[in-house]
C-alpha cells in the first residue's frame, strides 16, 4: 500500500505538472464550452413552460450545426483515456526506469495500480471540472438552478462517464504492456476508438438490414425486429453502452435504453410517459453499466496479468 | 566461516530449450568485492535477476542475507541495491527529485531524506549539478547518479551490471573509487563486467560464467595458477649462444614454473618476477643475453582460456 501510494503520488504529479494535461484540459473544455454555449442560445426553441427538468435539457439539446454536449463526451472522454494510457509501461521499460523500479521494495501491482488509479483520477478531475464549468454557464445563461434530483443525474453522469475513461483508460494501459513501442500502442488505441466510435454503428445496421429487411412498406413490428437486433449487435461496443447510459440519465422521460424503441412505441401507443425516478432510471441501464465495468475489469485483468508475469531486463 | 550474504544452490533458469543458467553454486561472503565475468549469454544477467526475484528460478534456490528472492522478495530489495545495464532516469525530473522518488518508494521519513540526498550527490560529486534535469545529464553523471540512487537506501549488498559502459576514462575511475568506497564502508558488491582490468583492480574474488556453468572461481592469482597451469608470470629470454645446460640451470632457480626452449628463446613460467636471477644464471652458463621480455598474466589470459575451453 505504501509503495502504491508513493508511485500514485508521483504520476499524480507528473499527469498535471504535463504539457498533455493541458492539451487534454484545452480540447475538452473548448469542446464543451462551445457545445453548451450554442445550446444556451437555442434552448428557448426546444422547451416549453410544461418542461420539468430545464436544467437537464441544456445538456442534451443540441445548438443548430453543434452536436449536443453527450457526444462530445463520448468523443473525447475516450481520448482521455487512451492519452494518459498509452504510454504508462513502455515508457517507463524505454527509459530504463522499470528495472530500477521494480528492485525497490515494492510489490509489482503497485505500479500498474498506481498508473491505473492515477489515470482515473486525472479523468475524474477532468470531467467534473468541464460539467461544473458548464452548469456554472448555464445558471448564468438561464437563469435557473437545477433541482436536486437533476444534480443528482448530472452526479451520476459524472460517474458514468469517468467509468467510460477508466475502459479506455484500461484498454490504453493494456496496450502498453503488449507493446514495447508507445507509438504502437497509441496507434491501436486509437484504431480501436475508430473503429468503435464509426464503424460499429454502421456494422450493426448492415447486419440488422441483412437479416431483417425493412423497406417503406415494412409493418411496425418488422421494423421493431430490425431496430432491436440492430441494438442488440450496437450494444457490443463500449461506446453504444455508454450512449444509453447517459440517454437515461439526462433524459428522465426515457423510459427504456432504446430511444428509437421508446419513439416507436409513444407513436404507437399515443401516450406520452412520465419521468422516471432516479432509481427506476438507473435500473434501465444497470446491464449496461455492469457491462461497461466489467469490459473495464476485464482488459485492465489482461494487462494486469501480463505485466505481473513478465520478465523484466534491462536489456 | 561466516554465513555467505548471496549463497545459490543448484540454481537453474530454462527458457524453452535453451539452458541459460544450469545448476548454479555460487557463494559471496560478506564484504568483498565479486567480480562476475563470462561471454555475452552466459547468464550473469538472469542470474542476478534471479537473486533479485525479477525472474524466477525453473529449480534450485537463492539465498540473499538469509532471504529468498522467491519467498521473500521484498525483504531482499530493501536490502539490496540493483544498478542495471542500461540505467534509466526520468528525464525531464532533476536528479534531486529523482533520488526523492527513490527516497518515497524505499519508506525513507521526509525528515532524513533531504539530508541524505545532499550527501549522496556529494559523495558521487553531483552536488553543483542537481537541480539540473537528468535528460541535460552526461553518461558519466547519470551513471554517477545511479550509484547514488543504489546508494539511497543503504543497502548491504550493491549488484552492478556493466557500470562503466561508455564511459571516458575519468568517469571509469571516478566510479571504480566508488566502488572501492563501498567495499570499504562494509557492503557487499557484486560487480558483473565485460570489463576485465577494471574487474582486475577492484575485486577480490572472481567467478567466470560460461553457458550457465560457473567454469572458475577464486581469487586472480589463484585462477591464474589453475589457468596457466602454474605462474602468473611469463618470461622470455632470448640468447646468442645457448648452452644445452642453460635449460637445467634455469629450471633450479627458486619461483620457476616451468620452462619450454625452442631455438634461441626461453620461455620461462614463474610465480614471481626472477628477472635478475635469471639474468645471472644465463650470463653465468657462458650464454650471451640478448633480451629479456616479462608478462604478467592477468584476467584477460584466464578468461580466454576458459572461454576458448567452453
Amino acid at each position: 500500500m505504501r509503495g502504491m501510494m508513493a508511485v500514485l503520488r508521483k504520476e499524480l504529479a507528473d499527469h498535471f505538472a504535463s504539457k498533455r494535461f493541458i492539451i487534454l484540459f484545452l480540447l475538452i473544455y473548448l469542446a464543451g464550452i462551445a457545445a453548451i454555449y450554442v445550446a444556451g442560445q437555442n434552448i428557448r426553441n426546444e422547451v416549453s413552460e410544461s418542461t420539468r427538468f430545464v436544467f437537464l435539457r441544456l445538456f442534451i439539446v443540441s445548438g443548430g450545426q453543434m452536436p449536443p454536449f453527450p457526444f462530445f463526451m463520448s468523443f473525447f472522454v475516450p481520448i482521455i483515456g487512451i492519452a494518459l494510457g498509452f504510454d504508462a509501461m513502455n515508457s517507463e521499460r524505454a527509459s530504463g526506469n522499470l528495472s530500477r523500479l521494480l528492485s525497490q521494495p515494492l510489490y509489482r501491482d503497485a505500479l500498474i495500480n498506481a498508473k491505473f488509479i492515477a489515470g482515473v483520477v486525472v479523468i475524474a478531475v477532468l470531467v467534473t471540472s468541464i460539467v461544473a464549468i458548464v452548469s456554472g454557464l448555464g445558471l448564468r445563461m438561464l437563469g435557473i438552478a437545477p433541482n436536486g434530483e437533476e444534480v443528482f443525474r448530472l452526479l451520476l453522469f459524472i460517474i458514468i462517464t469517468v467509468i467510460y475513461g477508466a475502459f479506455w483508460l484500461g484498454l490504453a494501459i493494456m496496450f502498453s504492456i503488449f507493446f514495447e513501442r508507445t507509438a504502437v500502442s497509441a496507434l491501436a488505441s486509437i484504431a480501436l476508438w475508430v473503429f468503435v466510435f464509426f464503424f460499429v454503428p454502421v456494422i450493426a445496421t448492415s447486419v440488422a438490414n441483412a437479416v431483417v429487411p425493412v423497406d417503406q412498406n415494412s409493418k411496425i413490428d418488422v421494423l421493431v425486429r430490425n431496430e432491436e437486433f440492430r441494438q442488440a449487435i450496437s450494444r457490443l461496443s463500449p461506446a453504444t453502452l455508454y450512449g444509453e447510459s447517459i440517454q437515461v440519465m439526462l433524459m428522465p422521460e426515457l423510459g427504456s435504453a432504446s430511444a428509437a424503441l421508446m419513439l416507436i412505441s409513444i407513436y404507437v401507443s399515443g401516450m406520452v410517459p412520465t419521468p422516471l425516478p432516479i432509481s427506476q432510471s438507473l435500473t434501465i441501464v444497470w446491464p449496461q453499466l455492469v457491462a461497461l465495468i466489467a469490459l473495464t475489469a476485464v482488459c485492465f485483468a489482461i494487462g494486469y496479468v501480463r505485466f505481473m508475469r513478465e520478465e523484466i531486463r534491462s536489456t | 566461516m561466516s554465513q555467505p550474504v548471496v549463497e545459490t544452490t543448484d540454481l537453474t533458469k530454462v527458457y524453452g530449450e535453451v539452458t541459460a543458467v544450469d545448476r548454479l553454486n555460487l557463494r559471496i561472503n560478506e564484504g568483498e568485492v565479486f567480480g562476475f565475468l563470462g561471454p555475452n549469454g552466459a547468464g550473469k544477467t538472469t542470474t542476478i535477476l534471479m537473486l533479485l526475484g525479477l525472474t524466477e528460478p525453473t529449480s534450485g534456490s537463492a539465498s540473499v542475507c538469509g532471504f529468498s528472492p522467491t519467498r521473500d522478495p521484498l525483504k531482499v530489495k530493501r536490502i539490496v541495491g540493483y544498478f542495471p545495464e542500461k540505467i534509466g532516469f526520468y528525464n525531464d525530473l532533476t536528479a534531486r527529485q529523482n533520488l526523492r522518488y527513490t527516497a518515497d518508494l524505499n519508506g525513507i521519513p521526509p525528515a532524513e531524506v533531504e539530508k541524505k540526498i545532499d550527501a549522496l550527490l556529494e559523495k558521487v560529486g553531483l552536488s553543483e549539478v542537481g537541480d539540473r534535469q537528468v535528460g541535460k545529464y552526461s553518461r558519466g553523471m547519470e551513471q554517477r547518479l545511479g550509484i547514488a540512487d543504489v546508494l539511497m537506501k543503504d543497502p548491504k549488498v550493491v549488484i552492478l551490471d556493466e557500470p562503466t559502459s561508455g564511459i571516458d576514462p575519468q568517469g571509469i575511475e571516478q566510479i571504480l573509487g566508488l566502488i572501492t568506497d563501498m567495499r570499504n564502508q562494509g557492503i557487499t558488491v557484486v560487480l558483473s563486467s565485460h570489463q576485465l582490468h577494471q574487474v582486475q583492480r577492484v575485486c577480490s574474488r572472481v567467478g567466470i560464467l560460461a553457458r550457465g556453468k560457473l567454469v572458475a572461481e577464486g581469487s586472480v592469482e589463484k585462477l591464474g595458477m589453475e589457468a596457466i597451469g602454474g605462474g602468473t608470470y611469463r618470461i622470455e629470454v632470448q640468447t646468442a649462444e645457448p648452452e644445452p645446460k642453460l635449460v637445467e640451470a634455469v629450471q633450479k632457480v627458486p619461483g620457476v614454473i616451468s620452462v619450454q626452449s625452442s631455438d634461441k628463446t626461453l620461455v620461462v613460467n614463474c610465480d614471481r618476477d626472477i628477472r635478475p636471477q635469471l639474468a645471472r644464471v644465463v650470463v653465468d652458463s657462458g650464454a650471451l643475453l640478448v633480451e629479456m621480455k616479462i608478462e604478467k598474466y592477468g584476467l584477460e589470459e584466464i578468461y580466454m582460456k576458459y572461454f576458448k575451453e567452453s
